[in-house]
């Protein structure tokens, strides 16, 4: 491997995209694709769970009390226009634009940040009711679906902080255009993730 | 911990011992750097292969203590050498450390130490990730293993159904220990999963297609292929159930809406699948060993494949034949019935194409073909008893009954067991540069296999006769006494062929010849074209693939130079560097665990500082290569002599 991809950096290929031109990189993006069909099975499991105890309540909040549809309105809003930037980064990255990828990339992480702070301050208000995840299944299976996603947002903001500190630092190589792409495939991830969060828990809830 | 009786106090003495034994005489040899050095820091998977070699072949040694106080305790009706509470311990301990902590890192094992060599590769697709998987899994089993020490084990049996392992009903730390033992090993288990998918589908040599790849390759891909569809089942149902001992959640309690079912659901998800996880490498050694010492290709290559693939897939779909007597109703019984009978076929295919390439051959009745001639007629038999219950109206029958018992230890030991054993003493040669003893081995072997069948045939019988799972003593009235007194005769004969197999390995290891050929059977994949041990880079020089089984094509045609010398094409190597971080890494991961074992979360949130400080570190690290130069490579290749 190492010595295909010596031969490789040798003649650097530039039809290929940066982040795949060192096959030493791009087995990363491959790796990066079968993580993600676990990550997609965790979640599998959390949405089955989920929709086995939707409805068990126990007497306390219902979903249709408790989702508050301009405030998951918002966060779809703000999630999916993440997505998009981070996408932009990925654009400038192949335009071999490091200002711009740095711009769009802080960005992003502005509106993940935005994110996270409506989905805490949703959180705070379910539990300052009294719909805590301790109160029903229904509520536990909730806090810890949306909370896994959003705890996986976390770890994006992070992650995408460091990768800005080393675009900053060492340019655009190789090496960091793999980590940028990566760091952007995982986001898109958690965006389609929320896309299905936004319909089974939240327009399902309010509307039955 | 202190009135748990003199057994605990023993064992405690002896680990202390072995522990200061290990400790001085690491420091009296001053072998500590070596070890760092050497070991612990490695990404090289044939020493990452070799460690799990090594905790696998330990794990089997606790697992195997744990079965024979089981079956001491059952030899004779109304015996009192367990109380309840350690009998429920130990098999709960027993099954886990079996099949997480035996099993699972026996495969990694070979994953580890053929896989990148029977496709050509220098390394495996992430050798970072490699050893953060080793030391996850190591230090999951750990984390497991101190149970016994320090705080009690657990105590609900290796599926730890709820509500029983709710915090109402068991509120010790063994149960905890088990979640996050076994959590943390996972994590491990799905980045080796990744990993060897990865290394298989990127990086083969040029020339090796898929349909050239050997069995054994197959094996590990449709492995791991499993591995990272079911794990994650297995992560969430034991982390949710975490949640209700330790948030305070209702999953699956009995109040508040929770629903038990939904985790014996998810567990299965991944249980079931979990033990094609373990049998479909076992069965590629055999497709390996019967191949090469009957001297023939594999009879219906592309249907091995095929049948592979397909286990692969229908593994998916039989999980609640786990939960037939638990109120399903007659239709889903019905569709879990007829595919876990589906199974069938193509693992019969499997078998017949062995046979049928034995058949005419000239076998060489060697210690890795002895262990997979033994393990046919133990597959017919558990194939045959698993067909009973996997019809469901019978498993009302038998289900939770020794019959089970029986079958499934048929699978495991017969089929796994034996497979992993028949690997390495396959693979030994290449890992260490010598083979072990023959003449020992096929005492270990004799001595295991008849241990093997007096121990479980009479389990059989036993369960027709009622004798349920999990039951620590019984009446003497039940006239269950006899059988089971056999019972425990077989399990002493397979803890002394156990000995045999350590006594081989010592044995071996001062008086047996070295082997410089690097293919001492006469073999027939890429892995034997390299000298034994393989020298750290693997190939000084990619090989390119023209067809299946090329070592013994070449062989044939006498153009094996072709494949070893490596002339002037030598180029300077790129090999990772070594790296401390997995291995504090899998430290933190424990410190962690064992914070929230006992719930003191500061030392929980030190532990996960230090996961997420190691996370950071290696995302901001820059040069993590080496280079050989050219030179070197060409010196240590005239060194072994293939230049
Ligand atoms: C080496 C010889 C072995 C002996 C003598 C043995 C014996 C036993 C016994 C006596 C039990 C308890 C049965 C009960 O009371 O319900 C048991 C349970 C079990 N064994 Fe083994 N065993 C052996 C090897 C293995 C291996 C190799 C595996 C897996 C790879 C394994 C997996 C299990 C499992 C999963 C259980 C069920 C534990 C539970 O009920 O929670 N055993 N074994
Ligand atoms: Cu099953």
């Amino acid at each position: 491997m190492s010595a295909l991809q010596h031969a490789v950096t040798a003649h650097a290929d530039t039809d290929t995209p940066l982040e795949y031109q060192n096959p030493h990189e791009s087995v990363k993006i491959t790796g990066f694709w079968i993580f993600m069909a676990t990550d997609m099975l965790l979640f599998g499991c959390l949405f089955a769970t989920y929709l086995v105890l939707r409805t068990h309540t126990d007497g306390g909040p219902t979903a249709h009390h408790l989702f508050d549809i301009p405030g998951f309105t918002a966060e779809t809003f703000i999630l999916l226009t993440s997505s998009f930037t981070g996408g932009l980064s990925t654009l400038a990255m192949r335009l071999g634009k490091r200002k711009q990828v740095m711009a769009w990339l802080t960005l992003t992480i502005l509106l993940g940040l935005a994110f996270i702070g409506l989905e805490v301050q949703e959180f705070a208000a379910d539990v300052a009711i009294g719909a805590t995840m301790q109160r029903s299944a229904f509520l536990s299976a909730f806090f810890t679906l949306v909370g896994t996603h959003g705890s996986h947002v976390s770890i994006g903001i992070v992650w995408m902080v460091l990768t800005l500190i080393q675009i900053a630092r060492r340019g655009l190589n190789q090496k960091t255009a793999r980590k940028l792409f990566i760091v952007n495939l995982y986001w898109h991830f958690l965006d389609v993730v929320w896309v299905f969060i936004f319909t089974i828990v939240y327009l399902s809830g309010v509307v039955m | 911990m202190w009135n748990e009786g003199y057994l605990i106090w023993i064992s405690d003495a002896l680990i202390v011992l072995v522990v200061v034994g290990i400790v001085g005489a690491l420091t009296y040899l001053k072998k500590w750097r070596w070890l760092w050095d050497n070991w612990l820091t490695t990404v090289d998977h044939k020493k990452i292969g070799i460690m799990y070699l090594i905790a696998a072949l330990l794990m089997f040694f606790r697992g195997g203590v744990d079965a024979l106080l089981l079956r001491t305790q059952l030899a004779q009706p109304g015996e009192h050498f367990l109380d309840a509470e350690h009998y429920d311990q130990i098999f709960t301990t027993h099954g886990t450390i079996m099949i997480l902590f035996m099993a699972m890192p026996f495969l990694f094992a070979l994953f580890n130490i053929v896989v990148p060599l029977q496709i050509g590769a220098r390394d495996v697709a992430f050798p970072y990730l490699n050893a953060i998987s080793f030391w996850l899994f190591f230090f999951g089993a750990m984390l497991f293993n101190l149970s016994f020490v320090f705080g009690g084990s657990p105590d609900a049996g290796w599926t730890s159904y709820p509500p029983l392992t709710e915090l109402g009903f068991d509120p010790g730390p063994g149960e905890n220990y088990y979640l996050l033992g076994v959590q943390i090993s996972g994590i491990g288990s799905i980045a080796t999963g990744i990993n060897f998918i990865a290394t298989i589908l990127k990086m083969r040599a040029p020339g090796m297609k898929l349909m050239r790849m050997p069995l054994f390759t197959w094996s590990t891909l449709g492995s791991c292929l499993i591995i990272i569809f079911a794990f994650p089942a297995l992560s969430v149902s034991l982390a949710l159930l975490m949640l209700d001992r330790v948030v305070g959640t209702h999953f699956f309690t009995m109040m508040h809406g929770g629903n038990p079912m939904m985790f014996i659901n998810l567990f299965w998800v991944w249980g079931h699948p979990e033990v094609y996880i373990v049998v479909l490498p076992a069965f590629g050694v055999y497709s390996e060993v019967v191949a090469t010492f009957t001297r023939k290709r594999i009879f219906g290559y592309s249907s091995m494949v095929a049948s592979l693939m397909l286990i692969t897939v229908i593994s998916y779909f039989v999980w609640a034949h786990h939960f037939f007597t638990m109120g399903a109703g007659a239709d889903v019984n019905t569709f879990f019935a007829v595919a876990s009978m589906a199974v069938g076929i193509p693992t019969g295919v499997k078998v017949f194409n062995w046979l049928f390439t034995m058949f005419r051959g000239r076998i060489r009745v060697t210690l890795p073909m002895l262990w997979t001639l033994g393990f046919i007629p133990n597959f017919a038999i558990g194939g045959a008893t698993g067909i009973m219950l996997a019809a469901a109206p019978g498993d009302y029958q038998y289900h939770n009954s020794y019959f089970l018992i029986a079958h499934f230890h048929q699978m495991l030991i017969g089929g796994v067991v034996n497979g992993m054993l028949a690997g390495m003493y396959y693979w030994w040669p290449k890992m260490f540069g010598f083979r072990l003893n023959e003449r020992l081995g096929k005492w270990a072997f004799w001595i295991f296999n008849i241990g093997f069948y007096i121990c479980f045939l009479p389990q059989y019988a036993l369960g027709f006769e009622g004798m349920q799972r999990r039951m620590y003593t019984y009446p003497t009235d039940m006239g269950w006494g006899s059988l089971n007194f056999v019972s425990t005769i077989g399990a002493y004969l397979m803890g002394v062929g156990f000995l045999f197999i350590v006594w081989q390995v010592l044995y071996s290891l001062f008086h047996m010849e070295r082997d410089t050929t690097g293919d001492p059977w006469d073999a027939r994949t890429l892995e034997w074209s390299l000298p034994s041990p393989v020298p750290h880079y693997n190939f000084a020089v990619i090989p390119t693939i023209t067809e299946r089984d090329v070592w013994w094509a070449a062989k044939q045609r006498g153009t094996t130079d072709l494949l070893t010398t490596s002339t002037e094409d030598i180029k300077e190597i790129h090999m990772p560097k070594n790296s401390g971080r997995p291995f504090i890494m899998g430290l933190a991961f424990f410190v962690a665990g064992f914070g929230f074992v006992f719930n003191w979360y500061i030392l929980a949130v030190i532990g996960l500082a230090g996961v997420a400080l190691c996370m950071i570190l290696r995302a901001l690290e820059d040069q993590d290569e080496y280079v050989i130069p050219a030179e070197e490579v060409r010196e240590t290749e005239s060194a072994l002599g293939r230049l």
